[in-house]
Order: structure tokens, then C-alpha cells, then sequence
């Protein structure tokens, strides 16, 4: 089958197999941000968006991406590099394997809730596993990161 | 990818052992049978919410996430259903993963089948048409069909929802729903790990004002449990007692 598919702005049209995920059509196309981890719908590192809400991936067969929008991290970079500064200042990037699913699982989150409390912080991001369980020093870097935003609107 | 449902009953009943109908696609690959086709019904349109006369409608590819978020869903038995899914995986699997793909599968920890069989839920197919979700679950199912949209009687009742789980984003290990309009009430227990079932017993309890320690007993006492790795017969017919009091009391504490 032939798509299109804008990613990260610019369409990329490609025949492709039924069974190919957006997993593997992204990084075909040169966005090895997105990282296959469990492959299986349940860890939350292949995070991508399509039309602005997050999605695994893995399990997001390519061809049902036919034209719409598919976001990955290196479509937000300017708005990630202040997040990533956070995480740097609170170590929270440790292996970095799974830092740009988690990225982008809370940039999405900043777009859907307004001052989360930590519970909501958690609950939202639950779907996004570390095998480094830092999820306390995350936790630090996305209080810190709401908190410079918060800030930066009332200036 | 088919555009009409008749389309895709058609590719569907061609061969159903063999072929599949993809909703959210979610936990496809955990799987490892052999697909020779996958039939996608992401284009048929029946991603809509609706709120009919007496009805709330869902339709079957509409998202897990809208549960939480929809406010037809949110405003409606206590949110009971944003509760049920609350806890399934992450928002990214809820944003893919569809009502009718919990539905149709059956799954037996089931969250879904859970809430919205104490809701008196009704399902319609292309083909076999509408039945209640209770006659679905004891059926044969229905291969080669696909479903459309599930029908909740929008009766303004309360519900309570209840689950214990070994980690927050897990299975559960026992899952409970209970609804109240009045003296109607209605008790669901999931994850036994058989698909969620009625406790007429309990219902029968709790309209006969007999406490909802005596409904949970009752629920514990009627149902079949199993074992597996997350729990065993046992601990699961422990668990429906208090998890079935716990939402009944929740239920009794809010309206007398």
C-alpha cells in the first residue's frame, strides 16, 4: 500500500507493507528517537503522536497513519530542550534509553492538564517504564519543568 | 481496510479462524497465531460517542481514553467507567486500545465487561444484530461479525467500582462493579479470572436490605473462582466478599 504520512511536517510518501508499524516507518525515515523496547504494547518508549495524542508506536499499524500527522521527538526539540535541561539538573535521564517516549508522554501531558497535581503526574506517565526506576528523580525533573513554564507564562 | 461494515463482514466471514479484525491493535503481538489477514476496522466510523433518548452509545472503536475524559461518559454512574480503565497499562495504550476490542475478546480480567455488565449494557453486531451484553458472554460469540456499538440505558443509576491488582498498571485480580437505581441493584465480579458474571444472589441481598456485608458473602459463595498466577481460587473468593462490600457500601453510604 501506498502512504503519506507528515512527519514532524514533512510528508514522507513510501509503499508499505500491511503489517509494517509506525514504529519501524519512523525510523526508516531517519527518527531513531523512537526506540522499540518491549515491542508488545506495554512499555511506552516507542511514543509517538499522531494528530497530537500519544500513541505506542509498536501497535500503531503504519498504514492507518495515511496521512495524518505523526509527531516524534525530533519534531518538538526546542520545546524538549527545556524540559531536558530539567531532567539533566535532577539526573533524571540516567541510561536515556527510554527518555524520549517519556519526553514525549509529558509533553503531551503538559498539553492536556492544567497544573497537575503528583498524583495525575503519575497516573499519566504510569504507561512509560524505566529499567533504571528513577521515576523519583522524573518526578523532581517534571514538578521543576511545570513549575519554569508556570512561571514564564505569568512574566 | 474496509469503509462499509458490510465490507467488512464479508472479508471477515471468508475465513474466521484465520483472519482478524484490528481495533486498537493492542497486545496483538503478545499473541502468536498466524494471521493470514488482518481486516482494520479503524475506518468504518465508529469512533462516536452518542446520547440518545435513554441511551448512552458508545461507539465500538471509540478509544479507552475517552472514558476517562468524555464528559457523556465522565457525568454519567459516577464516572464508573473512567474508574474501570483507569488503571489499564498507560494513556498511550488507552488512547489506542477500543471499547469494542475489550468487548468483543471477552478477555477475562476484562475491566470493561466488568463495568458494563453492571450497567445492564447492550451490543449490536452488523449481522446478529442487538442482545444484551450478558447474552454475548454466554454465547459462542460471533465470528466473522463485527461489532458496531454498545448501548448503556442511561437510567441515572450510581455505581461503584472496585479492584485489587498486584501492581497498579497490571491485570486485575479480581474486579468489582456494583450499580444501584433504588432497590435495583447490580453486582458484577471480573477477572475470577473468568470473564465478569452477575451475582443474582448479591443483588437479591442488597434489595432486600440485608447489608452489603450479607451481599458479598453472597457474591463469594455463588460464583465460580479459579487459580492462576496472579492469585488463586481462594484469595479470589476472599477478595469478591470485601470488594463487593466495599462497593455496595459506598452505594448504601451515598443515597440511604
Amino acid at each position: 500500500m501506498k502512504v503519506t504520512i507528515i512527519l514532524n511536517g514533512t510528508p514522507y510518501t513510501r509503499e508499505v507493507a500491511g503489517d509494517l508499524m509506525l514504529l519501524d516507518f519512523v525510523r526508516s525515515c531517519g527518527c531513531l528517537s523512537v526506540k522499540r523496547g518491549c515491542d508488545t504494547s506495554n512499555c511506552g518508549l516507542c511514543t509517538v503522536w499522531v494528530e497530537g495524542t500519544p500513541v505506542l508506536s509498536c501497535s500503531y499499524p503504519a498504514v492507518r497513519a495515511d496521512g495524518k500527522r505523526v509527531t516524534t521527538l525530533e519534531g518538538v526539540q526546542e520545546e524538549a530542550e527545556a524540559f531536558g535541561a530539567c531532567m539533566a539538573q535532577q539526573g533524571a535521564e540516567q541510561c536515556g534509553y527510554c527518555s524520549p517516549g517519556f519526553i514525549m508522554t509529558v509533553l503531551a501531558m503538559a498539553r492536556e492538564l492544567t497544573d497537575p497535581t503528583e498524583e495525575e503526574i503519575a497516573h499519566y506517565l504510569a504507561g512509560n517504564l524505566c529499567r533504571c526506576t528513577g521515576y523519583v528523580s522524573q518526578m523532581r525533573a517534571i514538578q521543576a519543568w511545570l513549575k519554569e513554564r508556570r512561571r514564564e507564562e505569568q512574566a | 481496510m474496509p469503509t462499509s461494515l458490510e465490507e467488512a463482514c464479508q472479508l471477515l466471514s471468508s475465513d474466521p479462524r484465520n483472519h482478524v479484525a484490528l481495533g486498537g491493535c493492542c497486545w496483538l503481538r503478545l499473541g502468536s497465531r498466524r494471521i493470514r489477514k488482518a481486516v482494520d476496522l479503524s475506518r468504518l466510523g465508529l469512533d462516536y460517542i452518542r446520547e440518545e433518548e435513554g441511551w448512552l452509545v458508545l461507539g465500538a472503536s471509540v478509544p479507552l481514553r475517552q472514558m476517562e475524559i468524555h464528559p457523556a461518559v465522565t457525568g454519567r454512574f459516577d464516572g464508573l467507567l473512567g474508574r474501570a480503565v483507569s488503571s489499564i497499562v498507560g494513556v498511550q495504550f488507552r488512547n489506542l486500545a477500543t471499547v469494542g476490542g475489550s468487548v468483543y475478546a471477552r478477555f477475562g480480567f476484562s475491566d470493561v465487561i466488568t463495568a458494563l455488565l453492571a450497567l445492564d449494557a447492550r451490543v449490536v453486531f452488523h449481522r446478529a444484530g442487538e442482545m444484551s451484553l450478558e447474552a454475548f458472554l454466554s454465547s459462542d460469540g460471533c465470528p466473522g461479525d463485527v461489532l458496531v456499538e454498545i448501548r448503556i440505558p442511561d437510567d441515572g443509576r450510581r455505581a461503584a467500582y472496585e479492584s485489587v491488582r498486584r501492581s497498579s498498571t497490571d491485570f486485575p485480580v479480581l474486579a468489582v462493579a456494583v450499580s444501584r437505581q433504588g432497590d435495583d441493584w447490580r453486582v458484577s465480579v471480573g477477572a475470577r479470572p473468568y470473564a465478569a458474571q452477575r451475582s443474582s444472589e448479591a443483588e437479591a441481598c442488597l434489595a432486600q436490605r440485608r447489608g452489603a456485608q450479607a451481599a458479598g458473602e453472597a457474591a463469594a459463595a455463588q460464583l465460580r473462582f479459579g487459580s492462576n498466577l496472579r492469585g488463586s481460587e481462594e484469595y479470589r473468593r476472599r477478595m469478591a466478599e470485601v470488594l463487593v462490600r466495599r462497593a455496595a457500601q459506598q452505594l448504601e453510604e451515598e443515597q440511604g
